[in-house]
């Protein structure tokens, strides 16, 4: 157990890239070595953290205590250290980004997109891998800067080198690019872009908290203790640095109008690449908004609050009527995500418990759910070769288990109750009614409600792609093709997602016991408000 | 929990004696569960079985039938009030979800009614469905259907009911789009779902709202705050009850959410007798009756709206079933009518009267629709002008049919006449004078076009093709089934009788709810019973003259043809028209313009930042270079370009060019920023 306390969330970190290593050493043309190396890192990642689950203490410490936390020096002169550590925020997260790894080596089993080069794919993923789960347990503002640049490099590179070749006309270029060289660019730009101001923003905090009683320090948990103590409260300096931050972390989400990297990044790449893009990649920028931005610059979150609510909402509409424009499924798929984040940011921008648990479950659901349709999706144009709605139809009759697992995901994401989806627009709703006091009540009501008809969009282009792409007759294109149905990789890969997606939207209770204490606490550190202000208190339930 | 829940019921001069049910009660939660276990092993293992999954699904209603006859009998019997729940989600010490099993008299009803039509219409349907495409599938979505179903009766709280309501929703989805090869069909489950969807906003935000302010969503909680008037609740009441009314609009297809229903006929018919008229739709009448208080003592000021909704339904809509060829459809506008008396009785304060006439619709109206497929099954067609004559050749499907007929007209002493004069009574009593003659108006209506029905069905000459044949046994057996509760089923609630050892059906919902200022008449208003009747009796005797002695269809109905009136209600007052057209011409150039504005404004602007930071980095660059600060940036644009360099083996491009001068502009906002600080 001691081993665990120390080496718990190193090992489910670094694994992968150990991996990453091993597979340097092993052949390129040794498909299967390389396959099951893949496997044993990611699989060994996940149960290290599923490991640290069971190890971890549920007994509600208060906010800014973290489990399984190791702090050495890591670079001294600039007081940067190794500070890792998961509380009830950080945990789902990071078990649903280990998890969603091991499924995607698992599907990428025979699904290898051209040019093929296992060896280079896998040795990418791994190092996403990294990437991602550093950033959930880093309480360290470089290092947690470094898992989350990390993160670009390979997916820039699987988006460059494995995505979609077709050429696309660019407005305002006159000659067509592939599109994958497009997508690329733009990810990678986009996002350096944003995580530039994030890293002016961290730098800022650096200096500010020089006369503070840590000195100059990039630790979070000492920067969270600051914040709560209101020693950034010099407004011009509060203002720049939480917009920096917000910059990196809204493009990343991404919230509305910094989002038009996502469509053309998801759609551009590998099926794999997709899935992790959107499953988990999205959420280290509304994560970053709730272990960074909010405690450490309580006042002024709540000062940009209405704006982000504003921001997300907008997100939510233009989202979903996007979606009703698009003829390539992929493309719509992504474009859903702009409108389910934005449910994710309005829970976030009420600054209650019940907004951010609501935020987490989504994030959950979403990475869940999301991630199973770009697989489909994936998997469906492996077999047609095209992802035009309008040559698809009859899905459902070529692949019936395809097409029914494509229905009930297609339901999941609408946020059919029941399912994982539901709780957590429900429960954004549900805060938006009433956001933290002080917060306009008319901004938030509103977006309550445009909110809501905003999931009315959303089973609207749902049902209509599932008219499209799954209903009807086949089109007489494809009467001579024979189709597999799906295969035994693709079930392994997809169906444990189904099932969490069922027993998240049943029994909500698996994440929400781990996420509200720490939540809970975290409003009441941040915004001093008793525990649930946010419901009436006339009649207590249970 | 049960404390609040005898405590609502004591409320009041009513001192209520109820059991808890005993074990039963406690294991009734196995009702809501089966039918979802049925799915499964159908989705499974229904391929391999001779009736291909239906047993499956019939065998989980039979033994839920155990459970809601034995709980019927002793809440008849002694009254049974329980509830049992368990936490799914706690957040912070305040909001708590629940899932679990309410044990009334209104939802022990329910369980009944469900599992009792349920069970006849599933047999019904291994006839009905037997060589047909997708069979398990059929009976899979079938019996999600009753699992959702009985989730949603079985509600606790808010948000449970918002979860069995959607399930519903998705199976009614799933079986209006069964034949989904047909477009068509698929385009009519679409339209069904999308108008609940638009609903439902009123039932979600209804739910937050009264969930935020009681900091509880559940039904016990709410009924109690709204009978002790509590002021927070008192404050958000109308809003939140007209929200809830909105979601109840959609389900219960009221005027003008009504559209959805007559074009849900594209499913199989035993899905519109179970789903489409017995049970699901009454979703909303049941959403009603369970926030009752709310609206008897909080929004009464919404009471007069939600009346006149229900009054423009029975009538407007019944009005369309005169014109409709398609039995079903005739059918489908009956539906839509009885629950806007449903509605308007409910929502005038006649908690009874509405809970009593969806009671007795729900046989005579499930057995209408299996009388239709059974005739559909022999004519293959659903075309009343292809019909005729049938008497001679169905004589079990002729005769339940009539029996449905008169029960539906409201004939006495059938089922109908019983509870539609209820309705009327309580209109009078609560002060609705003029919707209750409205209500009237629908009653000769309802007997009009059903007499039209008939005639057009059973009398005449045969004029389709083949020859007709009775149903085989395992579908009119149902019939009977039905048949038998629908003339009989009236005398459960005749005003000022009691029958001795289980009162009657007033006393068994009242269990909780007589407490909270229902409505009852201690005795039968003979005068209105008359006016009623004799409405009805006129509306038969109207439609015989015009259909029943013509057999001529086509000229028959040319008579009825009345300038304005019949192109109206052909078009069906062109809702529909209006519905689909505003939506096509809202949502699609709405959608088409904001991916105009991603792809050529937001786009556009971060391509144009893009080419112009590359030019900038190209002049800085130089700029830089000739200072001689060089040292720095070469080594970053060498790393952009080492980084482009995997790429520029595929791909001789400008990935490089444009990295580099991405940092450098990059680069110029840093120092700016860097010296602006």
């Amino acid at each position: 157990m001691e081993w665990l306390e120390t080496w718990g969330l190193t090992a489910t970190v670094f694994l992968p890239v150990v991996g990453a290593l091993i597979l340097g050493f092993i052949n390129r043309d040794n498909e299967n070595a390389l396959k099951w190396t893949a496997l044993a890192a990611t699989l060994l990642a996940f149960l290290a953290s599923v490991a640290v689950v069971v190890a971890f203490d549920f007994g509600g410490t208060p906010y800014n205590t973290y489990q399984f936390e190791v702090n050495e020096t890591w670079i001294g002169a600039i007081n940067a250290n190794y500070h890792v550590g998961v509380d009830g925020i950080s945990l789902p997260l990071l078990v649903l980004s280990t998890f969603v790894m091991v499924l995607a080596v698992i599907y990428s089993w025979n699904h290898w997109e051209e040019p093929k080069n296992p060896k280079a794919f896998l040795i990418l993923m791994m190092i996403l891998a990294t990437g991602m789960n550093g950033t959930f347990v880093a309480l360290d503002l470089v290092l947690f800067f470094i898992f989350f640049e990390i993160v670009l490099l390979p997916m820039y590179f699987m988006i460059g080198i494995w995505g979609d070749k077709t050429p696309r006309k660019i407005p305002g270029f006159s000659k067509p690019f592939e599109t994958r060289l497009y997508a690329a660019i733009k990810f990678f730009l986009f996002t350096l872009f944003g995580s530039a101001f994030m890293l002016l923003g961290f730098l800022a905090l650096y200096f500010e908290s020089a006369d503070s009683q840590f000195g100059n320090t990039f630790d979070i948990t000492q920067l969270t203790q600051l914040g709560s103590e209101g020693f950034f409260t010099n407004p011009t300096f509060a203002f720049l640095v939480f917009g920096a931050m917000f910059l990196g972390f809204a493009v990343k989400v991404p919230m509305w109008p910094l989002h038009t990297w996502l469509p053309d990044a998801h759609t551009a790449a590998p099926t794999v690449g997709s899935v992790l893009l959107a499953a988990i990649l999205l959420k280290l920028g509304s994560y970053g908004f709730i272990r960074i931005s909010l405690p450490i610059l309580p006042e002024e979150a709540v000062t940009w609050a209405p704006f982000i609510a504003i921001l997300a909402v907008i997100g939510i509409i233009y989202g979903s009527l996007a979606c009703l424009a698009q003829t390539d499924m992929k493309r719509l798929i992504a474009f859903s995500s702009v409108g389910h984040m934005g449910f994710v940011m309005l829970g976030i921008a009420t600054m209650t418990d019940i907004g951010i648990n609501a935020s987490i479950i989504g994030m959950v659901a979403h990475g869940l759910i999301t991630g199973l349709l770009f697989f489909l999706a994936g998997s469906m144009s492996h077999r047609y070769h095209t992802r035009e709605m309008a040559r698809l139809g009859g899905n459902i009759k070529l692949m019936p288990v395809m097409g029914g697992i494509l229905a009930f995901t297609a339901m999941a994401s609408l946020g059919l109750p029941g399912l994982a989806g539901f709780w957590g627009e429900f429960m954004s709703l549900v805060a938006a009614y009433n956001p933290l006091d002080g917060l306009s009540l008319g901004v938030f009501r509103t977006g309550m409600v445009l909110g809501a008809v905003g999931t009315v969009l959303t089973a609207g282009y749902m049902l209509w792609m599932l008219q499209r792409v799954n209903l009807g007759d086949p089109s007489a294109e494809w009467d001579d093709h024979e189709f597999h149905d799906v295969d035994r990789f693709e079930l392994t890969a997809w169906v444990p997602l189904i099932v969490l997606i069922v027993v998240i939207g049943f029994y909500p209770k698996v994440i929400f016991d781990t996420t509200t204490d720490a939540v809970t606490s975290l409003v009441e550190l941040a915004f001093g408000t008793e525990t649930t202000a946010s419901v009436g208190t006339l009649v207590k339930g249970g | 929990m049960t404390n609040l829940l005898i405590l609502a019921a004591e409320e009041g001069e009513h001192v209520v004696q109820a059991g808890d049910g005993g074990w039963w009660a406690d294991t009734a939660g196995i009702m809501l569960v089966l039918p979802f276990v049925a799915f499964g092993l159908i989705l499974a293992v229904g391929k391999r079985l001779k009736y291909q999954g239906g047993e499956i699904a019939v065998a989980a209603l039979a033994i839920n039938l155990v459970w809601a006859t034995v709980l019927f009998v002793a809440n008849i019997t002694g009254g049974v009030l329980d509830q049992t729940t368990f936490e799914i989600a706690r957040i912070g010490s305040g909001l708590v979800f629940e899932l679990g099993w309410v044990l009334d008299g209104l939802s022990i009803m329910m369980y009944f009614l469900v599992n009792f039509v349920g069970l006849l219409v599933f047999i019904y349907a291994l006839g009905y469905m037997k060589g047909d495409v997708r069979v398990p599938w059929f009976f899979a979505a079938f019996s999600l259907f009753a699992g959702a179903m009985l989730i949603l009766v079985g509600a606790p709280n808010l948000v449970q009911m918002i979860i069995g309501w959607e399930g519903v929703g998705l199976a009614s989805y799933f079986l209006i789009g069964f034949y989904w090869d047909d477009l068509e069909n698929v385009r009519a489950g679409n339209k069904a779902f999308m108008t609940n969807k638009v609903a439902d906003i009123g039932l979600i935000l209804g739910a937050v709202i009264i969930g935020v302010t009681l900091g509880t969503f559940d039904f016990a909680a709410l009924d109690l705050a709204a009978i002790e008037h509590n002021e927070a609740l008192a404050g958000i009441a109308l809003v939140g009850g007209f929200l809830l009314f909105f979601g109840a609009m959609g389900k219960s297809a009221q005027f003008p959410f009504h559209i959805w229903l007559p074009d849900a006929m594209a499913g199989p018919t035993p899905v519109s007798s179970l789903m489409h008229a017995a049970t699901m739709v009454t979703a909303g009448i049941y959403l009603m009756a369970r926030t009752f208080p709310l609206f008897e003592n909080l929004a009464q000021e919404a009471r007069g709206w939600m009346v006149a909704i229900g009054a423009i339904t029975l009538f407007a809509i019944g009005l369309l079933a005169l014109v409709a060829n398609d039995i079903k459809k005739v059918l489908a506008y009956s539906t839509v009518s009885q629950l806007g008396y449903m509605m308007a009785a409910v929502a005038a304060g006649g908690y009874t009267a509405g809970l009593f006439h969806l009671f007795t619709h729900a046989f005579f109206k499930g057995l209408l629709f299996l009388g239709a497929g059974s005739v559909i099954h022999a004519v293959h067609s659903n075309n009343m002008t292809e019909m005729g004559g049938l008497r001679k050749y169905m004589p079990t499907t002729y005769w339940t049919f009539v029996v449905g007929s008169l029960a539906l007209a409201g004939i006495f002493p059938l089922a109908g006449f019983w509870s539609k004069d209820e309705i009327l009574a309580t209109l009078q009593f609560e002060g609705y004078v003029a919707f209750m003659w409205i209500a009237v108006a629908g009653a000769f209506v309802t007997a009009f076009y059903m007499t039209r029905a008939v005639a057009l069905t059973f009398f005449g000459e045969y004029k389709g093709h083949g020859e007709p044949h009775e149903s085989p046994r395992i579908m009119t057996v149902p019939l009977v089934g039905l048949a038998i509760p629908s003339i009989l089923f009236g005398l459960l609630n005749i005003p000022g009788v009691s029958w001795p050892g289980i009162g009657n059906f007033t006393e068994w919902l009242g269990v909780r709810m007589v407490a909270m200022g229902d409505h009852h008449a201690e005795a039968i208003d003979f005068a209105l019973a008359g006016i009623g009747l004799g409405a009805v009796l006129l509306g038969i005797a109207f439609g015989w003259m015009i259909w029943g002695k013509d057999r001529v269809t086509q000229q028959a109905r040319d008579r009825f043809e009345v300038p304005v009136l019949y192109p109206l209600l052909r078009h069906k007052y062109y809702m529909d028209d209006a519905a689909l057209g505003l939506v096509w011409a809202t949502s699609n150039p709405l959608a088409k313009f904001v991916d105009w504005t991603n792809t050529y404004i937001i786009d556009g602007i971060v391509n144009a930042v893009g080419g112009a930071t590359k030019v900038l980095g190209g002049l800085v660059y130089n700029g830089l270079d000739q200072i001689g600060v060089d040292g720095v940036f070469n080594g970053l644009s060498a790393a952009a370009d080492s980084a482009g360099s995997a790429l520029r083996k595929i791909q001789t491009g400008r990935v490089q060019e444009y990295a580099a001068g991405f940092v450098a502009g990059a680069l110029i906002l840093v120092v700016l920023f860097v010296f602006v600080i």
